[in-house]
């Protein structure tokens, strides 16, 4: 590699000829730059997507993830990169490889590495996620996470060849319950399903609860019987069965439901005992990205989202183009593809990504945990981003969302 | 608050002693779908006009006759005359137009076009689109240099300033700069062009001659955080000696001095700030303040914020009549 200084772009002047309609590889040619050095050659950066999926039921058949959830915004983030790179000589490629959701992923990551990729953006569980994170790192590859809100992944289990564009629960959580305090709307219940992910986020939510000022008055658990979840009769029995099993909790300013599992949550606003907003992973819901939003140059985003796809953009979308994007934004500010001059890039002081959230977004050194605020909505339109206002913060206000560095328990290895 | 009526009192003053200085200002109005027409001497708005959808990017023809602005959800460019303040004309923009320049001659509009990473080039005499030229991601800023020669465009997620060869119509030069580039002012001298960057939060002052970043300036305002301040519209005085930078929703506007490039003072208006515009008479500068739906004028020689007005619904651009 030469030295990358920024007069060497100047060596790479215009070079799109098949899409302009001016007269241009003959003027080019007579262009003193351009005769005046070498033209350099294509570098092909290959990022493989790993993911797991499998289709999913979900309460509403709105809420049904879409078949190309999250590769959907891996591709637009793609064309972005190669429009850019267009300009510097630098083609990117998405290679997708997808495995069952409780599968043994490690053949399909070894495939990966040895058809030379060395960039991965995974859509796994936590588990399948740990399980490759050794095999990734003894290969030199980076992974970003944009599917796994799991705190454990960026705390007990942090690694340093992993880096997090999605929201772990706990920023999630704080982002919902900043909302709720600044409404001053200060008790809670919390009904939370059975499975091992609702759980999860029902302890990020009393993390909050805690850590903002919030009070939990009580909390019941509404087992997963197994039953279908969309049925002719089901809505019947839903607007009966609902109202009594929210009959006996105590006076309350907000529900709160944690149902990642898709087994109840929907169907708790508006059939409640008493008239209480729900919110959690029901109701006012929060998350990376909205599909409504608009702000901060979001229309652009959704536009080509939407052009491209043909659906709204969901959260993700929004995390794999942020992925891709760094990669992207990587090479264009390390002027190659050296694995390791574009990790040290991301890791640097110098790294911030723009992604249509109002404010550059940087990496948590201590935790790899990409910062960010978290939109509140529901599932039309943005109610709100947090962090709220007058939640300060030493270092970033943004790190008033999820575990900060005083308590991490992640030692990078 | 005392000081501003005071100073509001001798502007007024100023203006009508000299029978040239009440100008019109004409401010784009995006979410409202309105231009406000704003008489600079009184700082009243005249009149409210109705427009194509979502305006934004908002210029002026050098005999003061027509108003250009960009509909970007119309995908067009329509053309107000300002005597009558109809809709007389539109051009073919090509879509989803932002903002544009006009060519120092003030026969061609150069227009980015947001949606489709292209600047297209618009003869306005015969309404003919003369190129379309592919640029980065998302672009937004347009600058032309006095002489007309080079015309600069910034693409926001690409994070270069392209440097466009108007007589050929091709990109010489990709500087890269800071995060989110939004706006391009050259300086009057035309040796060097003021990128700012919205989320990087700098202002890159590149060198027209070797087109490499010769400085960046960076901002500080106690008691705001650093992410708050995104530095948008920069305008620079005749007489080069001054440039202004809007800085979003740190809501000032802040004055650096272009020979030191030190920042003299910040200037507190509305709530985020994004373009400027001059009067000709370079007495006073105006700012669009989004969020809190005003415009602020403030004393070019004081640098004192004079007075705020209320116009539509989030002001997006502004632009004064030459005469």
């Amino acid at each position: 590699m030469t030295s990358a200084v920024p007069c060497t772009l100047a060596a790479f002047l215009c070079f799109f000829s098949p899409t302009v309609n001016v007269p241009g590889a003959a003027a080019q040619e007579a262009s003193p730059v351009a005769t005046a050095k070498p033209e350099k050659k294509i570098t092909e950066i290959k990022i493989g997507y790993l993911r797991a999926y499998a289709p999913q039921l979900a309460l509403s058949v709105f809420d049904v993830p879409p078949r190309d959830e999250g590769v959907a915004g891996g591709n637009v983030a793609i064309a972005d990169n190669n429009t850019t790179g267009s300009f510097l000589r630098q083609k990117f490629s998405l290679d997708v490889t997808e495995v069952k959701p409780d599968a043994d992923v490690v053949p399909a990551f070894q495939e990966m590495i040895a058809k030379g990729e060395r960039y991965v953006v995974a859509d796994l569980s936590a588990r399948q996620l740990l399980s490759i994170a050794d095999l990734a790192r003894d290969n030199g590859v980076l992974i970003f996470n944009a599917g796994a809100t799991d705190d454990s992944l960026r705390e007990e289990e942090c690694r340093a060849n992993i880096f997090h564009t999605i929201p772990t629960r706990s920023m999630l959580a704080d982002g919902l319950a900043q909302y709720l305090i600044w409404k001053q709307w200060r008790r809670w219940v919390l009904i939370y399903g059975s499975h091992e992910r609702d759980q999860l986020f029902a302890e990020a939510l009393r993390r909050a609860a805690t850590r903002f000022g919030g009070e939990i008055v009580a909390e019941k658990e509404f087992k997963d019987t197994g039953t279908a979840r969309r049925t002719d009769s089901g809505v019947v029995q839903i607007q009966r069965q609902m109202p009594v099993f929210t009959q006996d909790l105590p006076e309350h300013d907000v529900l709160l439901v944690a149902d990642e599992s898709e087994v109840f949550g929907t169907y708790v606003p508006f059939r409640t005992w008493i008239a209480r907003p729900v919110a959690g992973t029901a109701g006012l819901t929060p998350s990376a990205w909205h599909p409504a939003s608009e702000q901060w140059g979001g229309t652009q985003i959704q536009n080509r989202f939407a052009k491209a796809n043909g659906r709204r953009m969901l959260s993700k979308d929004m995390a794999a183009w942020t992925a891709v994007r760094i990669l992207g934004e990587a090479a264009t500010r390390t002027q190659g593809a050296d694995p390791r001059k574009m990790a040290d890039f991301i890791r640097s002081d110098d790294f911030s990504i723009a992604a249509f959230k109002g404010q550059k977004l940087t990496f948590r050194k201590w935790n790899q945990q990409l910062r960010q605020p978290i939109f509140l909505g529901d599932n039309r339109s943005v109610v709100s981003t947090s962090p709220q206002e007058g939640f300060l913060h030493q270092v970033s206000e943004l790190d008033t969302l999820g575990v900060d560095e005083p308590e991490t328990k992640c030692v990078l290895k | 608050m005392h000081g501003g009526a005071c100073a509001l009192a001798i502007l007024v003053t100023g203006f009508m002693a000299g029978p040239a200085a009440a100008y019109t200002a004409y401010v784009s109005n995006e979410k409202d779908n309105t231009m406000s027409v704003v008489d600079t001497a009184t700082m009243q708005v005249v009149k409210t006009v109705n427009v194509g959808q979502r305006p934004r990017g908002i210029t002026i023809s050098h005999d003061g006759k027509h108003v250009y602005l960009c509909a970007s959800d119309d995908d067009s460019i329509e053309v107000i005359d300002t005597a009558t303040l109809e809709i007389v004309d539109t051009l073919p923009s090509g879509p989803d137009p932002e903002l544009f320049v006009l060519s120092p001659d003030g026969k061609t509009l150069y227009v980015a076009n947001e949606d489709d990473n292209l600047v297209t080039v618009i003869d306005i005499e015969s309404k003919k689109v003369l190129a379309e030229i592919p640029v980065g991601v998302e672009p937004e800023g347009m600058g032309v240099s006095p002489d007309g020669k080079t015309m600069v465009n910034t693409s926001e997620t690409t994070n270069m300033a392209h440097f466009i060869d108007t007589s050929t119509h091709e990109i010489t030069h990709n500087v890269l700069v800071d995060t989110r580039p939004r706006f391009v002012e050259f300086t009057p001298d035309g040796k060097q062009a003021w990128v700012s960057a919205e989320i990087g939060g700098t202002v890159s002052v590149i060198d027209n001659e070797t087109r490499e970043v010769v400085h960046k300036i960076t901002f500080e305002i106690s008691g705001l955080r650093a992410e708050s301040i995104q530095p948008v519209g920069v305008r620079i005085t005749a007489d080069g000696k001054k440039a202004y930078v809007a800085l979003g929703p740190a809501n000032r506007v802040a004055v650096v001095d272009t020979e030191t490039y030190e920042v003299e003072k910040y200037i507190l208006v509305g709530q985020r700030v994004w373009q400027l515009a001059f009067t000709p008479d370079q007495k006073t500068i105006i700012s669009t303040n989004g969020v809190s739906n005003d415009i602020t004028f403030i004393d070019v020689a004081t640098d004192e914020p004079v007075q705020s007005v209320t116009v539509g619904a989030l002001p997006w651009g502004v632009v004064v009549s030459p005469n």
